[in-house]
């Protein structure tokens, strides 16, 4: 993907998280979860994402706890490698390299050595046949290990990796594929299988859709296309089997899962229902309903005491074993399709496009977290398969980013069609978006497009429909409804020749607006809605329209279907170039005179940047990606780069991202920028291990505010003491809580340095750094000197003390003279 | 984890009137008080001092009540033939009075007896006033004069006889002590002045004259007579303004709000109507009887209304105060009690604030919705209150039902019963067009449902026949309206090319001149 030495493409909002099931570590403090080609390792309380394990080249597929080892973690990918990771600190320990695409990974306590693997052993693409293997690892030393020795177990299973599972204590493992269950033994190396009729009379669908063991008894769970779980029993007598069915769900079970004792088991589907069954007590179920998304993967931690889901909106909701949720992991939502343009919230500056169904989701870049859902349909989502439901496909923001103009609709078929035009103004008081005002018939026809007057003073919305018409909104001008609040209501409306319009555009001074009528384009003037001109171009329909900005803002720019990109001057009104690409997206930039161009052309995505005077591009970057890009925006940086070189020029103000057809969110990175990134990744020293306690949090701020201090006062200080500082403070969190001085002691000492201190004290931590800084190589050494030290300071007669000291005495003592206290200088110093 | 969230009923504007400040205004008075007279009541005055009494001239007597009490606090009993038009003096001390023999009547307030009788008059004298400077008395009477009278002399001073039919109108001019305006059944309104003693100035009404009215600025004059109200600019020589019709029987009086200077009108058609500035009828107050006389106190306090069956029916303002007397009345009830115990307790700087969550109240369908009960989710959108009093909230039942994709399923399987409801709330609504989309579709679907069923009930066939005869007259409507459509269309058209041919041209030269 790498075109340019200095600007590179990068994926950013991250990928799926609930591809493969997450996984709870044993002490339940965190989840982890396959994340593109990372291991994402989440805090189970606060939510917060601490770390990644990086190292896969392709997307990783499974993840797998050591059962030797509960620190430890398998993972295994695409690339053909399984690696073995510690997840605490996020140190890789080894790579076995299997050699063959991976799918999915199992192991199991009884089989301890051995990995269970989901192999494609496809000859081309089109049967693709799928192998349960079992690898042995072989014992090394090294750090990559080539694992060559395989023994196939079964050649016959599923794609889908929820319908293979291990049976209780590892004696068994069972697999799925369409209508056949596989049971195989291994003490008796035996395959035994039991399969079903396709359907019956009543129309059942009994195609397997997942599996679960019990972990004590011998009962696997199967759940089917038709939302029914049979729980099989007694299979270990090919003949003399039995199965019992239980049906809730009313469409395909997704996943299935016993909790680690075996007493309830839990499953999920599409309808966003976690249904919890009590084993064996036949249909008493208790319900947890509207999680999100509809279930894909369930997980329970050993346990017990906590759950995990994964939903499709790409979320992991971590629920107590109470059946209370107290956990939400969300990434960003990327559904099958963003309807909606990406934008930016003017305010926040966060990225805003289709989440949750019925949602705007607000993601805030910067850093890459998702911020809040806001609710746009306002109506129950029923989580049914085949269900026309209200969807957001408009949305956009006025400039100062006050207002938010969104339009859902229903129904496929225009004769049914269903849609609403919502204004929504933002409350300072609340810090969102409060619904202001419904338009039930703002057209006869699907609306096409809309967008806001750009000019700070009055906000007008234009919305152009398939009815021939567009229509301009303003706010309060209903003479009818004398009422003190500000409802939006229809200013103007305007039509050509009965031509269905395209695309609107406001010129940056709002003084112009620009409506395309098929091969036309319009242009009025909103103050007296007078058509001033028209502007033609006859090959195609005009597909985007922008007016040039600042100094280019006599020039309008508009691409057709046919291939053509057109730059009219205003001021001639005559066409001052043009150009023969197929632009597929054409978007300005609001800070500069760019304007971005995706052209798709041959199977690949190329990019064009260019100012609208002249008909040269800035920048070209061919090959961005190989799909088509249709939604495209330029974000505002916060702090302009000083980039000086010509082709990263454009990049200085703000930042071009782009959805493909994929849904992967990419931009564009520059070489000084990514070097900003490496050295302020390298001045935060973020301890992830430890667990965020308010303590943590306290000591947290002062070191901040201390490494503000430093700057502040001593810039050459700067560079040596930051790292000591957070040494110091890592050093007082990981001693070993026997070399550490008494609680007490340690108490009076926090309080100390959390009060004001007069100046000559002040003075205390700075000498006390410099011998620090001296003796910082033996610091590690002495650090259990630090409790007799403490002691001494306590009892604050250390004079009286040293005239009767003996030798080893006095050898102590220098021993304590020597002692590190930077870490209490670190203390000592964020008074301030 | 997301709570189910309530189906919203859309907020459909209501057609029809407008809510404004001024009816908002109007509508702030309390149902009325009901006092029985004993004849119709004639004459209502109020006077002009605090508390505002006022004086109600109904049959033999003159009673004056209190702003508040519903009996008078002094009647006028003296009378040997009807009374009519007993007004205030302003200082309110004085009380004069006509009566049907022609005697002349002049009280004192606290007094019993009268302090003056003025004879003279040949015939019934309906209307009597005080002139500004309160030492005349002008009345008007059956027979065509119009006389001044001296207060302290209790003499004649002058007598007027240019209208040539009874004067049944009067009003003084409080500016002016010598000029007052006379209406009369002999169709004219006539202003007289004192000191010219002659006529001024003549309006034609058109109609025997009930009422005159002189606004405080004095410019304006309203007179009323047969089914209207006009209005007359008497700084322009007498130029008649507006012309109101908006009664439907004769106006029998008129008189204006102290806030704002609004007119309100009474009419035998038993309706008040109170007209905005640009006289547009901005509210209605409904009377049991046709309405012989109205008046509003000074402050807008108290409108009373006299009918000719006797009643006198007083509305009162309704204050902020009672409102909130209202609400802590109820707040004192031991039930409310429970729920708002320690709701006004406000927390000190330092408490601890521990929230309790918010319990989700749901009304039935929405109950019925959260747990897919989707036929009974219909019934109890179909119950009586809910279909006749919120159709909208039926409708959006049933919206919500087609969105799921059950409304199938929801109108399955109903017997004749809740069938014919269903049909009735079609005939009522499916013609509204805010509602008639999501009925047509129910109408549909009953009728793909039912289709073999139908002739097995006479009652449900004879609603189906009833729609279908309904949906045959709006399909005919519709394309009369469409026809006009086209025909405005054309129209349109041929006055556009005109126009853009018109605004093309300089725009170019705009463009041109820029480029230059």
């Amino acid at each position: 993907m790498v075109e340019r030495s200095d600007i590179r493409v990068v994926r950013c909002g991250g990928s799926k998280v609930n591809l493969r099931p997450p996984i709870i570590s044993t002490d339940s403090r965190f989840v982890l979860c396959a994340s593109g080609d990372l291991v994402k390792v989440y805090s189970t309380r606060t939510e917060e994402w601490l770390h990644s394990l990086q190292g896969h080249t392709n997307q990783v597929t499974g993840i797998a706890l050591n059962p030797a080892n509960h620190l430890q973690v398998y993972s295994c990918s695409a690339d053909g490698t399984v690696k073995l990771w510690d997840f605490i600190d996020g140190i890789l320990i080894k790579t076995f390299i299997i050699g063959y695409p991976l799918f999915a990974i199992y192991v199991s306590e009884k089989h301890e050595g051995v990995l269970f693997l989901h192999v494609s052993m496809a000859t081309d693409s089109k049967n693709e046949c799928f192998q349960l293997v079992a690898v042995h690892p072989p014992k090394s030393a090294e750090q990559e290990v080539e694992a060559k020795e395989m023994s196939v177990v079964s050649s016959h299973i599923s794609s889908n990796p929820s319908c293979t599972a291990f049976g209780r204590g590892g004696e068994y493992i069972a697999f799925a594929r369409r209508l056949q269950l596989n049971v195989y033994f291994f003490r008796k190396q035996k395959t035994c299988s039991f399969s079903l009729k396709a359907t019956d009379k009543k129309g059942a669908k009994n195609a397997f859709t997942c599996i679960a063991c019990h972990p004590t008894d011998d009962c696997i769970a199967t759940g089917h296309e038709d939302g029914k779980i049979r729980l099989w029993r007694n299979f270990i007598h090919k003949k003399e089997y039995t199965y019992s069915t239980q049906h809730w769900h009313h469409n395909a079970v997704n996943t299935l899962c016993f909790t680690p004792e075996g007493t309830h088991l839990l499953s999920g589907g599409i309808e966003s229902v976690l249904v919890q069954w009590q084993y064996g007590a036949g249909n008493r179920k208790e319900f947890l309903p509207r999680l999100g998304g509809s279930i894909l993967h369930i997980s329970a931690s050993s346990d017990g005491q906590l759950f995990c889901t994964s939903h499709s909106d790409n979320k992991i909701t971590v629920i107590e074993s109470s059946f209370k949720v107290c956990g939400v992991i969300q990434g960003l939502v990327k559904g099958d399709a963003v309807l909606t343009d990406l934008m930016i919230d003017p305010r926040s500056i966060a990225l805003v496009l289709n989440g949750k169904p019925g949602h705007l989701q607000f993601y805030s870049l910067l850093r890459d977290k998702h911020l809040y859902n806001l609710d746009i349909v306002q109506q129950e989502y029923i989580y049914e398969a085949g269900l026309d439901q209200f969807e957001v496909v408009k949305a956009a923001f006025d400039i100062k980013g006050s207002w938010l103009a969104t339009v859902e609709e229903r129904g496929q078929k225009s004769s049914d069609l269903e849609f609403f035009l919502k204004l929504w103004a933002f409350d300072e008081r609340t810090q969102s978006f409060v619904l202001n005002t419904t338009i039930t018939a703002a057209h006869t026809d699907r609306i096409i497009s809309m967008c806001f007057s750009s000019s700070e003073e009055t906000t007008m919305l234009v919305t152009t429909a398939e009815d021939g018409q567009f229509k301009a909104w303003c706010q309060g001008a209903d003479a009818d409804t004398q009422q003190d609040q500000n409802f939006w209501s229809c200013d103007f409306v305007g039509s050509y020749h009965n031509l269905k319009p395209t695309n609107c555009s406001f010129s940056a001074d709002s003084s112009l607006l620009a409506v395309s009528f098929q091969e036309v384009i319009t242009i009025w003037s909103p103050e007296t809605w007078e058509m001033l001109t028209t502007l033609c171009q006859p090959p195609g329909v005009i597909r985007d329209l922008c007016f040039g900005r600042l100094s280019c803002s006599k020039y309008l720019l508009g691409t057709t279907t046919r291939n053509l990109l057109c730059c009219w001057n205003l001021l001639t009104c005559a066409l001052e170039w043009s150009s023969s690409v197929e632009v597929s997206k054409l978007q300005p930039d609001p800070l500069s005179e760019n304007v971005a161009a995706f052209s798709y052309q041959s199977k690949h995505t190329d990019l064009f940047v260019f100012k609208p005077s002249e008909p040269r591009p800035l920048f070209t970057n061919k090959n961005v990606c190989s799909e088509k890009v249709h939604r495209a925006v330029f974000v505002p940086r916060e702090e302009p780069l000083n980039n000086c070189d010509e082709s990263s020029q454009w990049l200085n103000r703000s930042q071009l991202y782009f959805l493909t057809q994929n849904m992967d969110l990419l931009t564009f990175s520059t070489a000084t920028e990514e070097d900003r990134m490496l050295s302020s990744s390298k001045q935060l020293v973020i301890d992830d291990s430890v667990a965020v306690t308010p303590f943590y949090l306290l000591l947290g701020k002062h070191r901040q505010q201390q490494q503000k201090l430093n700057t502040q006062s001593h810039p050459a200080a700067d560079k040596p003491q930051q790292p000591q500082g957070s040494v110091t403070i890592k050093e007082l969190l990981h001693t070993p809580a026997h070399v550490l001085p008494a609680a007490s002691v340690l108490c009076s000492m926090f309080v100390n340095s959390l009060l004001i201190s007069n100046t000559g004290v002040q003075q205390d931590p700075l000498r006390e750094e410099m011998d620090s800084e001296k003796e910082e190589e033996d610091s590690e050494e002495e650090m259990e000197a630090c409790d007799s030290q403490q002691e001494l300071r306590v009892q604050g007669s250390v004079d009286e003390v040293t005239l009767k000291l003996s030798k080893a005495q006095e050898r102590e003592l220098k021993r304590v003279r020597k002692t590190d206290f930077s870490w209490m200088a670190g203390l000592i110093d964020s008074k301030p | 984890m997301a709570s189910f969230k309530p189906t919203k009923v859309q907020f459909l504007p209501k057609l029809g009137e407008k809510v404004t400040e001024e009816t908002l205004y109007w509508k702030n008075y309390k149902s009325p008080v009901q006092i029985k007279e004993f004849g119709a009541i004639t004459k209502i005055d109020f006077s002009p001092l605090p508390p505002h009494n006022y004086a109600v001239t109904a049959s033999t007597r003159i009673h004056i009540y209190g702003p508040h009490s519903q009996e008078p606090i002094r009647s006028f009993t003296r009378f040997r033939d009807t009374a009519y038009g007993g007004r205030f003096r302003g200082d309110g001390k004085l009380l004069v009075a006509g009566s049907e023999e022609g005697l002349i009547r002049l009280f004192d307030i606290s007094g019993r007896v009268a302090l003056r009788q003025f004879k003279g008059h040949s015939k019934a004298v309906h209307m009597t006033s005080f002139l500004s400077d309160g030492f005349r008395v002008v009345s008007g009477s059956d027979d065509l004069s119009c006389r001044v009278w001296d207060v302290p002399s209790a003499v004649e001073l002058s007598s007027l006889t240019e209208h040539t039919d009874y004067i049944r109108a009067l009003a003084p001019s409080k500016l002016n002590p010598d000029l007052f305006v006379t209406g009369s059944y002999d169709h004219t309104v006539k202003v007289f002045d004192m000191r010219s003693g002659s006529s001024v100035m003549t309006m034609q009404h058109g109609h025997p004259v009930e009422c005159v009215l002189l606004y405080p600025s004095e410019a304006l004059l309203v007179s009323t007579g047969g089914r209207y109200v006009k209005v007359w600019d008497l700084l322009k020589g007498g130029q008649e303004l507006v012309s109101l019709k908006n009664h439907h029987k004769t106006v029998t009086c008129a008189c204006l709000s102290s806030v704002g200077n609004k007119l309100l009108t009474g009419s035998l058609d038993r309706h008040v109507k109170v007209y905005n500035s640009s006289y547009k009828v901005v509210h209605n107050f409904d009377c049991d009887a046709s309405i012989l006389s109205m008046a509003i106190a000074p402050d807008d306090e108290a409108l009373a209304v006299g009918m000719t069956n006797g009643v006198l029916s007083v509305r009162h303002r309704r204050h902020q105060k009672d409102k909130e007397m209202l609400t802590s009345r109820r707040r004192r009830g031991p039930s409310y009690q429970v729920f708002v115990k320690g709701k006004n307790f406000v927390p000190r700087q330092d408490d601890f604030l521990v929230s309790k969550p918010v319990k989700q109240y749901l009304r039935k369908y929405d109950k019925q919705l959260k747990s897919f009960e989707v036929s009974k989710a219909l019934d109890t959108a179909l119950q009586t209150w809910t279909r006749t009093s919120k159709p909208d909230v039926t409708v959006v039942v049933i919206i919500e039902l087609n969105r799921r994709g059950t409304l199938k399923n929801a109108l399955a399987g109903r017997n004749e019963e809740s069938l014919t409801k269903i049909l009735n709330f079609l005939l009522k609504h499916i013609f509204d067009p805010r509602f008639s989309r999501p009925l047509l579709m129910v109408g549909d679907i009953v009728l793909d449902l039912y289709q073999q069923v139908f002739h097995q009930s006479p009652v449900v066939e004879r609603l189906l026949q009833r729609l279908m005869e309904v949906l045959g007259r709006e399909a005919e409507l519709q394309q009369e309206l469409l026809q006009v459509l086209g025909i405005l269309d054309t129209l349109f058209t041929s006055l556009t090319p005109r126009k853009e041919a018109l605004a093309a041209p300089p725009v170019a030269q705009e463009s041109q001149l820029q480029a230059a």
